[in-house]
């Protein structure tokens, strides 16, 4: 007798509501409406993105550029022609910021991707390949963590005066990456031993290939989270060599470099200072917000994130 | 243990040889001398150089063989100006340690304490300031927090009349008594104190808030309380006690790290610290006095490793164990 019988009906006191099929989300986008509902998350975004046309569009829709020099105002405050005031040479401030904070951010996002692409890549292969390999970068990695990478930047910052400043990408770069880099090789370690991973390795799945599809994807949460502290970091550090002079050099302007020149006149010019610093202060909040919103979109144990009619009360402090 | 101080050791040599090659090979000091007038004659030049072992023209390994066989004696090798490194060296170690010394004690309770009370008031009044302002604090880089306070000193200083608040150098030279000489210290010490205190504060907190929080939801903690602690004693005695241990290696870190990472606190407040003498000696093409800061930089780091794992061994019961 086939099991297809047709069911017998339910009847009106037996009837049983059907749920409909749960919706498939993709992890993107699940992680996606996990991060819209965090409303500081949000916010952040909307200040990066305001930020980001304050720097790249503003500037062509603006009378002033950052080279040009305006004889009949020094030092003057803000003003209806000049968004943010004048410094001693006439240079205007709004266009030496908008140029500047191309630079933080362009510099700060390259950085942070491929610090986390260098230390997946060294961190899983010393993790998954053990022995030799994994003993050799973990002793690269402890050479580079000992030497004092502030020093060793600025003392090569002079050799590449006269090149592009994308070099400060790959030199912030080779500095950020060797903690991400010790904790991918930790989760590789304990990934290595998974059914799944073992499963591909014995099905004759060559090692660069599970690397890639099976143990990077694992720890993808981790490795985000990671590349938008990196991010903020790399920003400050570039920042901070340029306030010393050791980063971006005149003619081309940088925040480090414009609030530099901003610092000695600022008690009586204060916008010379503040609204540089400002700028540079907004950036690494929003990325710190957003990054914030990311680690709750991404952990499936916070409380934040969840829908809330799915929300169950907090359970207060051991009392 | 032993094996991994041996391992230690060499990564140091090795670091600061290389910081040694790559300030001999990039840095030029020669051109301290060129803006000299009247101008001195090349050989002079020359052979003030070869006397410091800083001349660009002899090899590389020549210069770094005389180097490292002085520091091996002890000895760091003269500066561009003609004195010993190591005075410098001594009389900066100095300065930083007066420095860093309130300041970090300060700022370790402060950071430990912060987290711990947010941990406790999660998500009240409290803690939501408390969060908003550690963001706020660590979204503004060390250089931007030290002008504003300076900037605020001196709107103070104008307020009230007369300078209240210092910020420039350690104490006053002009004054004489050692009671006004330490007041004077203090009144110094007061803004670089307070910007390094802030920064340490958020940046521990947050961590501390979070590893408290973990330990909130605990069984022992709330066995604690059911033999009839009270919610002070449970939470001081066990949760901050099990709270603080994986705050340690980073408290311990950051401590001794701060001993040439102050940079920009002793450059905006015009303390003479080691780290102003980082950023210095690469200004002036010292190399000597580079590599020195190098080899401290090395040695802080390998320090700070020992240190953290030997503390956290004795506040770990565990670790002691395994």
């Amino acid at each position: 007798m086939a099991v297809q019988t047709p069911s017998v009906q339910p009847t009106a006191s037996t009837a049983v509501t059907t749920r409909p099929a749960p919706r498939r989300r993709s992890r993107t986008r699940l992680t996606a409406i996990r991060f819209a509902r965090n409303r500081t998350a949000l916010f952040g975004l909307l200040m990066l993105i305001l930020l980001f046309l304050m720097a790249y569009v503003a500037p062509l829709l603006y009378k002033w550029s950052y080279t040009d020099l305006d004889f009949n105002a020094f030092q003057q405050p803000p003003s209806a022609s000049h968004w943010f005031g004048t410094d001693q040479t006439g240079s205007d401030l709004f266009a030496m910021t908008a140029r500047g904070m191309q630079k933080s951010l362009v510099i700060g996002l390259l950085t942070g991707v491929i610090c986390t692409v260098l230390a997946a890549a060294v961190g899983a292969s010393a993790g998954y390949f053990g022995g030799w390999t994994d003993r050799g970068l973990m002793w690269i990695v402890d050479l580079l963590l000992v030497m004092p990478n502030f020093l060793i930047i600025a003392v090569l910052s002079p050799l590449f005066q006269g090149t592009t400043w994308l070099v400060f990408v790959v030199l912030l770069a080779a500095f950020s990456w060797m903690i991400t880099g010790r904790v991918v090789r930790s989760m590789t370690l304990t990934l290595k031993d998974r059914e799944f991973v073992k499963a591909a390795k014995y099905m004759g799945v060559p090692a660069p290939v599970i690397i890639f599809r099976h143990i990077l994807p694992s720890m993808a949460s981790m490795l985000i989270i990671d590349g938008t502290i990196q991010v903020g970091t790399a920003i400050i550090g570039e920042t901070s060599l340029s306030y010393f002079g050791f980063g971006v050099q005149a003619p081309d302007v940088s925040l480090g470099t414009v609030i530099a020149t901003g610092t000695p006149a600022a008690p009586s010019f204060p916008w010379l200072f503040y609204f540089p610093a400002g700028c540079l202060v907004l950036i690494c909040l929003s990325i710190a917000f957003i990054g914030d919103g990311l680690r709750d979109a991404l952990d499936p144990n916070s409380s934040r994130a969840k829908a809330r009619k799915n929300r169950k009360s907090q359970e207060g402090p051991t009392s | 243990m032993l094996r991994r101080f041996v391992n230690y050791l060499a990564l140091v040599i090795i670091a600061a040889s290389l910081t040694y090659a790559l300030a001999a090979i990039s840095l030029n000091p020669r051109a301290n001398f060129e803006g000299r007038n009247p101008k001195p004659s090349a050989a002079s030049v020359t052979a003030t150089l070869n006397e410091y072992n800083l001349n660009p023209d002899t090899p590389l390994l020549v210069r770094f063989g005389h180097w490292a066989g002085g520091v091996a004696h002890g000895d760091l090798g003269r500066t561009v100006t003609g004195g010993q490194v190591n005075d410098e060296f001594g009389r900066r170690v100095g300065v930083s340690t007066r420095l860093l010394l309130i300041s970090t004690l300060l700022g370790s309770i402060g950071g430990v304490m912060v987290g711990a009370w947010g941990a406790i008031r999660q998500y009240r009044a409290s803690d939501r300031i408390s969060t908003l302002a550690s963001f706020g604090v660590l979204a503004m880089p060390v250089f931007v927090i030290a002008v504003t306070l300076k900037l605020w000193a001196i709107d103070l200083n104008d307020a009230v009349g007369h300078k209240v608040i210092e910020y420039t150098g350690e104490y006053d030279p002009g004054l004489s008594g050692t009671g006004e000489i330490l007041l004077s210290r203090l009144q110094h010490l007061l803004l670089p104190s307070l910007t390094l205190i802030v920064i340490q504060i958020a940046l521990y907190s947050r961590y501390q808030r979070s590893s408290m929080l973990d330990v909130l939801g605990s069984d022992f903690l709330r066995t604690a309380r059911a033999k009839g602690l009270s919610r002070k004693a449970a939470l001081m005695k066990h949760g901050l006690r099990t709270a603080v241990l994986p705050v340690v290696p980073l408290l311990v870190y950051n401590v001794v790290l701060l001993f040439t990472g102050a940079t920009f606190t002793e450059k905006i407040f015009g303390w003479h610290g080691m780290g102003e003498w980082l950023v210095n000696s690469i200004s002036t093409n010292d190399v000597n006095a580079t590599a020195a800061v190098g080899l401290f930089t090395a040695v802080v780091v390998l320090i700070a490793g020992l240190l953290s794992d030997l503390l956290y061994a004795a506040l770990d019961p565990r670790v002691r164990m395994s």
